[in-house]
């Protein structure tokens, strides 16, 4: 384990902690360069859509996992990005207008819902939230003019100063990454600066952060408008992604998708972000691809442990059965979320972290450093 | 007038159905400040019990329905035991989080079991009217009508006159003081869960006729009845029924009174109104935070 000698304040709020930090993060982003050329055209779309759910994913940890304001209406921010993009680009504005533009609109209205939360909290505020996510969601369904309601709208493809970027090439890859960067490290720059810390703060405890006289509105309302932006953006991508969006797309399930995101990666910190939507983009690909495998495997298991063949045919065939039925996949997600809830809570950013410190510590380590406090329920009416 | 009266009274009608499966949100928010995403879906599964004791099974339809509420008790008991008690004292996100994961799994297992057809059954209130002068009430509305007054009256006073509804209250008070009292925290949490499931059943028999039985139809009426009981104060028995009400006599005016779009939005218009300038609710208390 490597502990390094902290002399002055500066060092200990500096990103790359010593050289093992450059090393890593370097080889990573040299591999995700690299990326483009040495995998298929397959996998490097789903790896932007890592890069989509990514950004959202941190937008939603500075919100929810930072200032602990919770959140079911990020897909109406990203649908409120995406519309943006569409619309300004069929006006004929260029790219380099409409990507900041959609941020700013995005964020004025994540302000604008960050003002109810003043006074919400807990399960009220979850509430406002998924309200305003609905509201919007019949607004584009019914502002034909501009959104073409339900029949959706096409979004054509980028074009970035003259240059055509199609969403299926390499330009459009290294634009999400270096949009997915940027975001990462302003989250990253935000939370050491004050507005973190008093983020931070108001969610350890409000009444305590509004005795050290830190401006609970003020902060609250920044986190909204600032979690909002960045969605904002990963919606102008999104739509240029799909090519196609309609008010269908973006429903409560998306949010909930979004805010699984954090659960599964881990809401402490911003690589959960990441790590969290590499699984849920991922989840798919891999049900589907053992959809095919499983069945054959699991008979052919049987057999070799001594089931007739006609048994086993059988268990293939019922295996596949519940396989291809059509809601498996609901299932599959539900099963997760609660699993993650109730052995992972941390998940898969401590899990991480808990192998790293495994090894670190290698015969010392116990369970105990990161068990939970559990509190007692308390009303939250008198807290 | 005719017309305006007509639909105030199916306005109330859908507002005792928001108002019937709001209430198992408020008795387990009530009784452990646990809300409880997957109600919708305890309400849809109680239903596709009572498909299966009375339209498979063929048993008398209030046989069936004793059964289904039964049945529904005690598997709100078990994912007491088994989902809510471990993470019981977390962040309440994580406990929300939860039951939306449950409610998912729920959803598609039942999809998977009972197929994605309507179902229905066959019950004393499907047919039949009941005619007021020139006003027209369908049996199987006034049946929710009059099943949510009554249960909610009988929640009302076994939370206020009874030692459980007393115990329960102290334990949404404070946890660790119920405990220090003798009271069988536990023993009370899965209790509520098993009520609020019972309830959950009860609205799913009773909504047999009017809904159809479907895996999805939890998640449609739950995301309306969850403002219902938002609109109503959190922990507030009848606060429930009123916003339910609320809720139901605002959709069904808007829908026919306002242009088309508004009838599904207005609910949650009016709800946000609501939350801006009493961010309790309307019966929920408003007392001043302390350290």
């Amino acid at each position: 384990m490597r502990f390094v000698f902290k002399t002055d304040y500066d060092q200990d709020i500096r990103l790359l902690k010593h050289s093992g930090y450059w090393w890593s993060y370097g080889v990573l982003l040299a591999a995700l360069i690299a990326f483009p050329y040495l995998v298929g055209s397959y996998l490097q779309s789903q790896i932007v859509f890592v890069f989509i759910y990514a950004i959202v994913g941190v937008a939603l940890i500075i919100l929810t996992g930072f200032t602990g304001q919770a959140s079911l209406g990020h897909a109406a921010f990203l649908a409120i990005g995406a519309y943006t993009a569409g619309f300004l680009q069929s006006q004929g504005i260029s790219f380099i207008v409409y990507f900041p533009a959609a941020a700013i609109i995005t964020g004025a209205v994540g302000a604008m819902v960050g003002f109810p939360a003043l006074r919400l909290s807990g399960i009220y505020l979850v509430i406002a939230t998924i309200a305003f996510a609905f509201i919007v969601e019949e607004i584009l369904a019914r502002w034909e003019s501009v959104t073409h309601g339900n029949e959706g709208m096409r979004v054509r493809t980028l074009d970035f100063l003259g240059q055509p970027v199609p969403r299926d090439g390499d330009a459009f890859y290294f634009l999400c990454l270096l949009v997915l960067v940027g975001s990462i490290l302003l989250a990253l720059n935000l939370l050491r600066s004050p507005t973190g810390r008093a983020f931070i703060a108001i969610r350890d405890s409000e009444t305590a952060a509004k005795s050290m006289g830190i401006d609970l509105a003020g902060y609250k309302v920044k986190s909204f408008a600032i979690s909002a932006a960045l969605t904002g953006m990963a919606g102008v991508l999104f739509a240029h992604k799909m090519s196609f969006i309609s008010p269908e797309m973006f429903t409560l399930l998306l949010s909930i998708e979004f805010i699984m995101v954090i659960i599964i990666g881990g809401a402490f910190g911003v690589h959960g972000a990441v790590l969290g939507a590499i699984f849920i983009v991922m989840v798919d690909p891999f049900l589907t691809a053992l959809k095919d495998d499983v069945p054959v495997l699991g008979a052919s298991l049987a057999s070799s442990l001594g089931m007739s063949s006609e048994g086993s045919g059988k268990l293939r065939d019922t295996m596949s059965a519940i396989g291809s039925a059509a809601g498996l996949k609901g299932a599959i997600y539900g099963l997760i979320i609660m699993m993650f809830i109730l052995f992972e809570p941390y998940g898969l950013y401590g899990r991480w972290l808990k192998v790293k410190l495994f090894f670190q510590l290698f015969p010392l380590y116990k369970k105990a450093t990161f068990k939970r406090q559990k509190t007692y329920v308390k009303s939250e009416r008198n807290r | 007038m005719l017309d305006f009266i007509q639909q105030l009274v199916s306005g109330i009608a859908l507002g005792c159905v928001y108002g019937l499966i709001a209430l198992g949100f408020v008795l387990i928010y009530k009784a452990t400040e646990v809300v409880n995403f997957a109600q919708g879906d305890l309400m849809m599964l109680g239903g596709f019990f009572v498909f299966t004791f009375i339209g498979l099974m063929g048993l008398d339809y209030w046989l069936g329905f004793l059964f289904a509420v039964c049945a529904m008790a005690v598997f709100g008991m078990a994912t007491e035991r088994i989902l809510i008690r471990p993470i019981l004292g977390y962040p309440q996100f994580s406990i929300v989080m939860a039951t939306i994961g449950l409610g998912y799994f729920l959803r598609s297992v039942a999809g998977m079991i009972w197929g994605t057809d309507d179902l229905k059954i066959e019950t004393p209130f499907s047919t039949g009217v009941l005619k007021l002068g020139d006003l027209v009430i369908a049996h199987d509305k006034l049946s929710v009508i009059v099943a949510t007054v009554i249960l909610c009256a009988v929640l009302y006073a076994f939370f206020n006159y009874t030692r459980m509804g007393t115990a329960m209250r102290a334990t949404s008070e404070n946890m660790l003081a119920a405990y220090y009292m003798g009271i069988p925290v536990k023993r009370v949490v899965s209790l509520i869960w098993a009520i609020s499931a019972a309830v959950a059943a009860t609205a799913g028999v009773l909504l047999a006729p009017i809904t159809f039985i479907h895996s999805n139809v939890g998640l449609a009426l739950g995301l309306k009845a969850f403002p219902a009981a938002v609109l109503g104060g959190f922990g507030s028995i009848p606060g429930a029924l009123i916003g339910g009400l609320i809720i139901g006599v605002i959709e069904t005016l808007a829908g026919f009174y306002l242009p088309q779009g508004w009838k599904d939005v207005a609910p949650y218009v009016v709800l946000l109104i609501v939350l801006l300038v009493r961010p309790h609710g309307l019966f929920g208390p408003s007392m001043r935070k302390k350290v």
